[in-house]
């Protein structure tokens, strides 16, 4: 029983101790004066390799989730005689919820690992080391521009998969299932509030972004820079992400919820 | 000016339990070859990183031409750092980066020059090392001696003042250690550098250290020119230099005897 | 350096994508700023029940929306709710005796106004007012009324009579 305790101790501590060495991590790269003529450059270039790569997947899935969340909503909405508040009932479950936590979750999968390993194997292959001893900094070299790459790549990629999972909602509404154009549309309008629901929305994706791409650069950081060292890091940037998004996405809401 | 570029005095050093340095006493003249060397696992590595200040020694100190490299504030620590290059074991080539740009790299974070000026640069380093023909490639598609040189060629582009080389023969064919070898000699001679070999490749090490300092068990067991060493009689000198299998450095993981574990009560 | 003006001109087009699609969630699917273009004017109506009627609610005319709700007040004297509903320029011949109704979509959707023209020779103004209104139909009302008729069929039926 005392074993049980002290372990559970000792494993608080290690987390208290990752969450110390996160922040600080954090803070020492990104906090410092902008250096725009090797800092844009490499902020392009990350928002390329993050965003626009991540760009196929979140347009495919969209769209499928869109379609598929009309079709769902309206075999519903058909036994109640409503059909035409499916533009409402979609336009407010993607904006709210699905657009901002799908996206975010096929983040980390897609970039957020990518990100992990890049920084584990360059720390394993001594890239890092190397890079301090040509007195350049890789947490400002490195690491700076992978941060903000995520962090302003994921609102983009949230906004531009609640846009198409609406259209794909649209063409199987209104095109396949024969939803009226004219009430889709006005009653999505009259419902969906620009301040609380797709504000709100992108202020989510924001959040989970910045956590997002802390964790992963957390994780590629401070890795057992070994293989298996670089592949547990990997798996734990996915599983602490996803687990992270849903997490928050549940304290946001109940704030948004509760008027602030 | 001092006489010494690095001067190592009462080095402590421990690794969570393990000690690493246990009081060492080390100077590297300017100018020279100083190898270090001594058996896997000594920290050789480690004593490298203390000289570039990415460690932090728990005792003791480490000058670096003349300024305590552990007590700089960190933007003199970054100039410090500009007079010292570092050849990786690996190499530590940027592998997204093509071998012009891997050694434009720290000459373009540094200086702001005409990209036509950073060309003549990065072709005459690469001269240096017989790799300029190899300037498109990427570095997956080096050899693991051509990548070294083009780490050194990289560690060279800021014309340091010393140039540490962690195991630079470790793992190459006779022809490449051999290029390696003439490499380290002409720049050391051509530029004047000092230099700092950590390697336990004893022969091409001997060719061309001004000066041996042997590492064990966080010590300097011996230090002296290369020919004042092979003739020491200490044992543990003699064990490394020779490759003998056994000797003070035991042949067997330290243990209990074989009779005790064949005998043992808990043996499967 | 072609890469990296290849990198640049994928990323602009990356952030002009999000902006667009920002850009079409504010107005196509929040209807931001759906009248903006040709002006709206104002026209008051009053109601005596307004049910779950709600500001931004679409107005309608024959079913085709032409404006839309933007404030719901209490008028204290005669307890009539006093709505105020911006009517796109485009529309501007509603005759003053037109209806304004509240209607339901669907059996349980969202409330919306419909206003059922009328023959006046003169229109509807900025600031003007609907006089002729039916308030909105509140389903509990008729069920109450459907179930009290169901339990009292004689005396219904005398009543009818």
């Amino acid at each position: 029983m005392i074993g049980f305790i002290a372990r559970l101790g000792t494993a608080g501590i290690h987390v208290c101790e990752a969450i110390g060495r996160s922040g600080w991590l954090l803070v020492r790269s990104i906090i410092r004066k902008p250096n725009f003529r090797h800092g844009f450059p490499a902020l392009i270039e990350q928002i390329y390799s993050e965003g626009v790569l991540s760009l196929v997947i979140i347009l495919v899935s969209g769209l499928f989730i869109g379609m598929v969340v009309s079709l769902q909503g309206y075999n519903v909405l058909e036994k109640f005689g409503t059909t035409p508040a499916l533009g409402q009932l979609l336009a407010l479950s993607i904006t709210r919820e699905l657009g901002p936590v799908v996206s975010a979750i096929l983040f980390a999968g897609r970039a957020g690992s990518a990100l992990t390993a890049e920084i584990g194997l360059m720390k394993a292959t001594d890239q890092l080391s190397s890079m301090e001893m040509m007195a350049v900094d890789p947490l400002h070299r490195v690491i700076a521009p992978r941060f903000w790459g995520g962090f302003f790549s994921v609102p983009i990629l949230a906004t531009i998969f609640t846009t198409i999972a609406i259209y794909g909602g649209y063409l199987v509404g209104v095109h396949w299932l024969g939803v009226d154009n004219g009430a889709f549309w006005s009653g999505m309008q009259s419902n969906v509030d620009f301040r609380i629901d797709i504000v709100n929305g992108i202020i989510k994706s924001i959040v989970f972004g910045f956590a997002i791409t802390w964790i992963a650069i957390f994780q590629g950081y401070d890795c057992v820079p070994t293989a298996e060292g670089i592949s547990r890091a990997t798996t734990r940037t996915v599983v602490y992400s996803s687990l992270v998004i849903l997490g928050l996405d549940f304290v946001l809401t109940a704030m948004m919820m509760g008027g602030w | 000016m001092t006489e010494n570029f690095v001067t190592i005095r009462n080095l402590h050093f421990y690794y969570r339990d393990h000690v690493i340095f246990d009081g060492v006493d080390l100077d590297i003249p300017r100018g020279k070859i100083t190898a270090i060397m001594g058996p896997s696992g000594t920290g050789k590595t480690t004593l490298l990183r203390l000289i570039g200040a990415q460690l932090t020694p728990d005792q003791g100190s480490v000058d670096v031409d003349g300024q305590a490299i552990h007590h700089l504030s960190r933007s003199a620590l970054y100039q410090a750092r500009r007079k010292m290059g570092m050849l990786f074991q690996s190499g530590a080539l940027f592998t997204n980066l093509s071998v012009f740009d891997n050694v434009a790299f720290p000459i373009r974070e540094h200086y702001r020059l005409p990209e036509s000026m950073i060309y003549t640069l990065v072709l005459l380093k690469l001269e240096a090392v017989g790799l300029r023909g190899a300037r498109h490639l990427m570095p997956s598609e080096l050899s693991g001696g051509m990548a070294r040189r083009v780490a050194l060629a990289r560690a060279l582009a800021l014309d340091p003042q010393l140039i540490m080389y962690d195991e630079p023969f470790t793992g190459q064919d006779p022809i490449t250690m051999g290029v390696l070898v003439k490499l380290i000699k002409t720049i050391n001679n051509t530029l004047g550098t000092t230099s700092i070999i950590v390697s336990h490749d004893v022969p091409e090490t001997a060719s061309i250290a001004d000066y041996i300092y042997l590492l064990a068990d966080g010590k300097v067991i011996g230090h002296g020119s290369p020919e004042t060493l092979q003739q020491s009689s200490a044992e543990n000198v003699n064990q490394f230099l020779k490759g003998l299998p056994d000797g003070p450095v035991p042949f067997n993981y330290p243990c209990n005897t074989l009779t005790d574990d064949l005998f043992e009560e808990d043996r499967p | 350096m072609g890469k990296q003006r290849y990198t640049d001109f994928i990323v602009g087009l990356f952030m002009m994508a999000g902006i667009a699609a920002f850009v079409f969630l504010a107005i196509k699917v929040s209807g931001l700023t759906t009248f903006s273009e040709s002006g709206t004017y104002r026209v008051k109506a009053a109601f005596t029940n307004i049910g779950d009627l709600k500001v931004r609610a679409p107005v309608t005319i024959a079913g085709v929306k032409i404006g839309r709700v933007t404030a719901i007040d209490l008028n204290p004297q005669d307890f009539k709710a006093v709505i105020t509903m911006e009517i796109d320029n485009a529309s501007d011949h509603i005759p003053t005796d037109s209806t304004a109704n509240i209607f339901t979509a669907g059996l349980l959707g969202a409330n919306y106004i419909s206003i059922a023209p009328g023959f006046d020779e003169t229109f509807l103004k900025n600031g003007g007012e609907i006089e002729n209104t039916n308030q909105a139909l509140i389903l509990q009302n008729l069920i109450g009324q459907l179930l009290f008729s169901l339990k009292n069929p004689d005396k219904n039926t005398k009543e009818s009579s």
